[in-house]
């Protein structure tokens, strides 16, 4: 696992890609196996800064490194989890989507099976390997594109918004799964969500970003012992002090 | 309602259509109103079916255009595919063939038959261009449509996974624009098989299911034509519905990539 170095990015044009919600000047650096979440109002950047680190924006000005290494285009040391159930490849199986990184890897055939079935029994879908996606719920899609951004062993899992189309108990399911996976396999995670209660679940830190312009307001560190319950007074006090940075009124009284 | 039933249910449907419309032709045959000789019943054209399966000529005529259709269409599949993946990826490309193939797609191709006949002369030569001149834009502007609309999620997915140009182009653009693909199949066959019936009446001679009816107009044998069509209307048939049909149940219906209609 490896750290991530994010120094003065800005992006605030449109690309060819598309229209971009502008970056500025954003800084922030990740220790390795650590689990930091970006929380921010729509139109802070959130999934731009994720869609450059993943590397498909080019920045600006400003520069990534993982690991010392320079961020230029996308590159096997990082995974992508995408909001879109529509992620898979629907002409693939479970296990043929998850086996897609390690075909491009050029992991041979016994072994490429072996550790897709792996991942696909991480997250808990043994029995669905051979399943089209069309035939699987949106949450267990959702697993698989885990499983298959975890399949080919990067060093990094980027997920934007993974968990957001999906019903509130599924959420909640969801969340705890990945909270055990990323136990197990102590990767890197970089976590965009506007979800409060998520980012205090799931992260280490959370980087709360504003907009206009797009750039980080505050860091807040998540120290609840884990595995965390949501319940708990602790919880819902960091809950109260990440919407105070988000700018929510927390006591319910009239503005 | 399991598929089997449903399958059995829409074939008996299918059928009873079939058999209407064959009681009310053998009512319009019967009454009298026209010659017996321009209108056979259904009794005399399947005895002349018969007896033209029994002397193997039906299966020669058959044969003939079926080899003519299939070759035409393989190579419009050969040229067609490939044209229309190259004007998705390549704007210079797409340039410079899409008013091209706007533009020659709506010649009919009995239009060109008798041009080809003048430059090709009369033969497999000429039908088999035919066919490949009606094949090809359908094939090639259905693929065209296909690759634009993969959906570019899985592009992304693809290249975060570290597929380059060569992976990307066979596991993912050409399975994600499969249901186009097949779609430009069916149609460039549908449009081959009209073609050819059209070809073979003027540009083939002695064998052909066209040359047939055309032929049995010298003879007044209006059983001979109707025989004849029944045979190119059951090709025409198996085709469409078994080797597209089940082409498109073992890809896109199985990766649920179209929606099948119920009932």
């Amino acid at each position: 696992m490896q750290p991530i170095a994010i120094r003065d990015v800005s992006l605030n044009y449109d690309t060819p890609g598309g229209k971009v919600q502008g970056v500025t000047n954003v800084s922030i650096d990740i220790d390795a196996s650590e689990f930091v979440c970006i929380v921010g109002p729509s139109g802070c950047g959130k999934s731009t800064l994720l869609n450059i680190i993943a590397g498909f924006l080019a920045p600006a000005t400003g520069q990534i490194s993982i690991g010392g290494k320079p961020v230029t285009g996308h590159g096997m040391d990082r995974g992508v989890v995408f909001q879109d159930f529509a992620q898979l490849f629907p002409w693939r199986t479970a296990l043929g989507n998850v086996s897609f990184g390690l075909e491009m890897k050029g992991v041979a055939n016994p072994e490429r099976d072996r550790i897709a079935r792996e991942q696909l029994r991480l997250v808990k879908l043994e029995k669905f390997t051979d399943s089209f996606p069309h035939h699987l719920s949106g949450g267990m899609q959702q697993r698989v594109a885990i499983a298959r951004a975890l399949a080919y062993n990067p060093s990094v899992l980027l997920m934007d918004e993974p968990f957001a189309a999906l019903d509130a108990m599924t959420r909640d399911d969801m969340q705890r799964l990945l909270a055990d996976v990323w136990k197990e396999t102590r990767k890197t995670v970089i976590y965009v969500t506007h979800n409060v209660a998520e980012a205090v679940y799931l992260a280490d830190r959370v980087v709360v970003m504003s907009a206009h312009p797009g750039t980080v307001k505050t860091v807040m560190k998540i120290d609840l012992p884990r595995p965390r319950d949501p319940l708990s007074v602790e919880f819902l006090d960091c809950q109260k002090e990440l919407m105070g940075h988000l700018g929510h009124n927390t006591n319910g009284a009239a503005h | 309602m399991t598929n089997n039933q449903q399958r059995t249910r829409s074939m008996i449907r299918g059928g009873l259509s079939l058999l209407v419309a064959a009681a009310f032709y053998e009512a319009v045959a019967r009454s009298g109103l026209f010659p017996a000789v321009l209108l056979p019943t259904i009794p005399t054209i399947v005895s002349t079916l018969i007896d033209m399966l029994a002397d193997g000529t039906m299966f020669e005529h058959a044969f003939f255009t079926l080899y003519r259709v299939l070759f035409g269409f393989v190579l419009a599949v050969i040229v067609g595919l490939p044209l229309g993946i190259l004007m998705a990826r390549f704007p210079r490309v797409e340039h410079f063939f899409l008013p091209l193939i706007s533009a020659l797609m709506p010649i009919p191709s009995f239009a060109l038959i008798p041009l080809f006949m003048l430059w090709f002369g009369i033969g497999n030569v000429t039908t088999v261009l035919i066919v490949f001149y009606a094949a090809t834009f359908p094939m090639a502007f259905n693929t065209w449509s296909g690759v634009r609309s993969v959906n570019p999620i899985w592009l992304r997915a693809a290249g975060a996974m570290g597929a380059d140009e060569n992976s990307l182009f066979w596991k993912v653009i050409i399975p994600g624009a499969s249901p186009f693909i097949i779609t430009g199949m069916r149609q460039a066959f549908l449009r081959a098989w009209i073609g050819v019936v059209g070809a073979e009446m003027i540009a083939a001679s002695d064998w052909g299911l066209g040359w047939v009816i055309f032929d049995a107009k010298e003879f007044l044998n209006a059983d001979v034509m109707l025989a004849a069509l029944v045979v190119i209307g059951f090709i025409g048939f198996v085709f469409e519905r078994l080797v597209f049909g089940s082409l498109e149940r073992a890809t896109v219906q199985r990766w649920g990539m179209v929606r099948v209609a119920k009932g």
